[in-house]
């Protein structure tokens, strides 16, 4: 988003009619504008019609008493909807598990990922393979990835109780997605699964971009493997590191598909989080207050990533 | 290579990694095994990691007991066209984005940035009104539209980074030669650029296939139904029935898995390079 500025900048002092032109780059004619234009308009058509338009008008349906059930009156309420949720002891509790839920599955899906990114980085005889087997979940929707799991972690015929008791780490089979206590760790478990070879992929792409001479000159210093993991390697891919987590953060907790797959938010709601019980609402009809929890997610979101890219931001002059 | 690796690191390394293999590969095993016992010793103890013996039965459970094949061939139609349309029209914005500078160029390379971070589902409620109004619920081509709209724009991103890796100079001597944009774009471009193509267009296949909540909402009757948005009645229903289940899930998971398998490289090189350029 940093291009608009940088284009602005660039375009004002020349005058409205003269477009900026890097050098490369050819300058064009009202009739190849124009021809540009209709390549463009194809994509800003859809979105801007079935993305854009519900999107914002999403957000004038957040103020207004809007109810399937009983539209006879659909008037503005304020910020009726709002107040209600941050009343509703419900809503309190998903937004207890959406952090529980982010930071659960985050922590040791970065740890693992980079783990396995490390190992990876080397070439080795099969590794094209290898990966290409481990990064399958990929491919699969976290909605089936929840009902896989589902059938794994089932109380009485499912296969994670059967390997527990077999290796004697539990006596009893254990109602994992029945109890209250148990039900949000298996749902993480579930999603630290599916989200392990994500990390994988993106920091071994940026790994692959470090230089070799890096750690040859490194090893020639004599630094160790902690040394040189936190003196050359997390400095030198620290921007994908940190984009790559702020992705995960709003992708994990927007992503509600695996937890409808596994439990559909039970039991008695314990692994419900924002999102998950904000598509429950609309199902049920209430419109209004559906589009009040969805403009508080984004809300949240877009602070949340405003002051991470602030924290994060390579500060100039004292490195 | 100056540091080479001590035995102990390498066995912890290729250790751990076979572990990672084991434990990715194990719920797609299982929901395979499963979908092929017989459906009595589905629920039986002690578990079988392989079964006695191999049976069909449980998808022909499927078929009987529900429009299975009227799914599949819903998912089928809706996720060609869909990414077909989304590839056609990516590849043009992709082009513009490419190729060309321009004011607003960064407000809408921002607009396409911005619907990644919202998910779809967001705004459930208002589309299912719009759709509602455009007489387009519980239409299958209503659905492809949505899906089209939804696939645009990170295409378009991976789209655009696989047209920078094609000189400008390509279709400037073909415009020379007399052909429109247009043409340069579809004969010259086009048939350079097929990995990635094909790689995106896989990409849109197997999100809309995966899709759920917009096709749970929009799609109400069993002949329109597509693959999630039936698995989301079988699982809603009290006493699941793991047979049929797994036999279902399977037969989601296994295509998209082999297209995945295919394009996997070129996907992956366009994701991670559309990340680092942004």
């Amino acid at each position: 988003m940093s291009l608009t500025t940088t284009d602005r900048a660039r375009s004002a002092p020349a005058g409205a009619g003269n477009r900026p032109r890097p050098a490369g780059r050819r300058r064009f004619t009202a009739r190849t504008a124009l021809v540009l234009f209709a390549f463009m308009v194809p994509a800003l058509v859809f979105v801007g019609m079935f993305t854009y338009y519900p999107l914002l008008s999403g957000i004038q349906m957040a103020f207004r008493n809007y109810n399937l059930n009983d539209l006879s009156d659909t008037s503005w309420v304020g910020l009726d909807n709002f107040r209600a949720l941050l009343d509703d002891e419900m809503f309190r509790g998903t937004v207890k598990n959406s952090v529980v839920w982010v930071v659960g599955s985050l922590v040791p899906q970065f740890l693992i990922g980079f783990t396995m990114a490390m190992w990876l980085r080397r070439r080795f005889r099969f590794r094209g393979v290898y990966q290409a087997l481990v990064f399958f979940p990929w491919a699969v929707s976290g909605f089936l990835i929840g009902i896989l799991f589902r059938w794994m972690f089932n109380g009485e015929f499912g296969v994670v109780n059967d390997l527990l008791m077999k290796s004697h780490l539990i006596d009893t089979p254990v109602p994992w997605l029945a109890d209250a206590r148990y039900a949000m760790f298996s749902v993480i478990v579930a999603n630290v699964w599916y989200g392990v070879t994500f990390f994988a992929i993106m920091i071994l792409a940026a790994l692959q971009g470090v230089p070799e001479e890096l750690y040859e000159s490194a090893a020639i210093d004599g630094a160790g493997k902690v040394r040189t993991l936190f003196s050359i390697t997390i400095p030198s891919i620290r921007t994908t590191l940190a984009l790559t987590v702020l992705l995960r953060v709003i992708w994990i907790f927007n992503s509600p598909e695996l937890i409808f797959g596994m439990t559909g938010g039970g039991p008695a709601n314990e692994t419900h989080i924002v999102t998950s019980h904000m598509i429950q609402v609309t199902q049920e009809g209430d419109y209004g207050r559906a589009s009040a929890m969805g403009v508080m997610v984004v809300f949240v979101l877009m602070l949340f990533a405003v002051f991470y890219l602030l924290a994060i931001r390579p500060r100039k002059g004292l490195a | 290579m100056i540091r080479s690796e001590t035995l102990a690191g390498r066995i912890v390394k290729f250790g751990g990694l076979g572990l990672c293999l084991l434990v990715t590969v194990f719920p797609l095993y299982w929901i395979l095994v499963t979908s092929f016992k017989d459906p009595g010793t589905i629920f039986a103890y002690p578990l079988r990691y392989w079964p006695e013996t191999w049976s069909l039965e449980n998808y022909r459970g499927l078929f009987d007991q529900s429009n299975f094949g009227v799914f599949i061939g819903n998912s089928l139609i809706v996720s060609t066209v869909a990414a077909a349309l989304a590839t056609v029209v990516s590849l043009l914005s992709a082009y513009v984005l490419a190729r060309f500078e321009f004011v607003s160029k960064g407000a809408v390379m921002g607009a396409f940035l911005v619907t990644q971070m919202i998910p779809g589902f967001i705004a459930l409620g208002s589309l299912y009104i719009l759709m509602t109004r455009l007489y387009l619920v519980d239409n299958r081509w209503g659905l492809v539209l949505v899906y089209v709209a939804m696939s645009i724009p990170l295409c378009t991103v991976m789209l655009r980074g696989f047209f920078e890796n094609v000189p400008a100079s390509l279709e400037e001597a073909a415009m020379v030669d007399g052909c429109s944009r247009l043409s340069a774009l579809f004969r010259v471009l086009v048939p350079v650029m097929t990995p990635g193509i094909a790689a995106s267009y896989i990409f849109n296949f197997v999100n809309c296939w995966n899709e759920l909540f917009l096709s749970v909402t929009l799609l109400n009757s069993d002949s329109n139904k597509t693959i999630p948005a039936a698995l989301n009645g079988f699982i809603s229903s009290y006493n699941i029935d793991w047979g049929s289940m797994s036999a279902a899930a399977a037969l989601s998971i296994v295509p998209t898995m082999i297209l995945f398998a295919v394009a996997s490289r070129y996907i992956v090189e366009g994701l991670t390079a559309g990340a680092v350029k942004e």
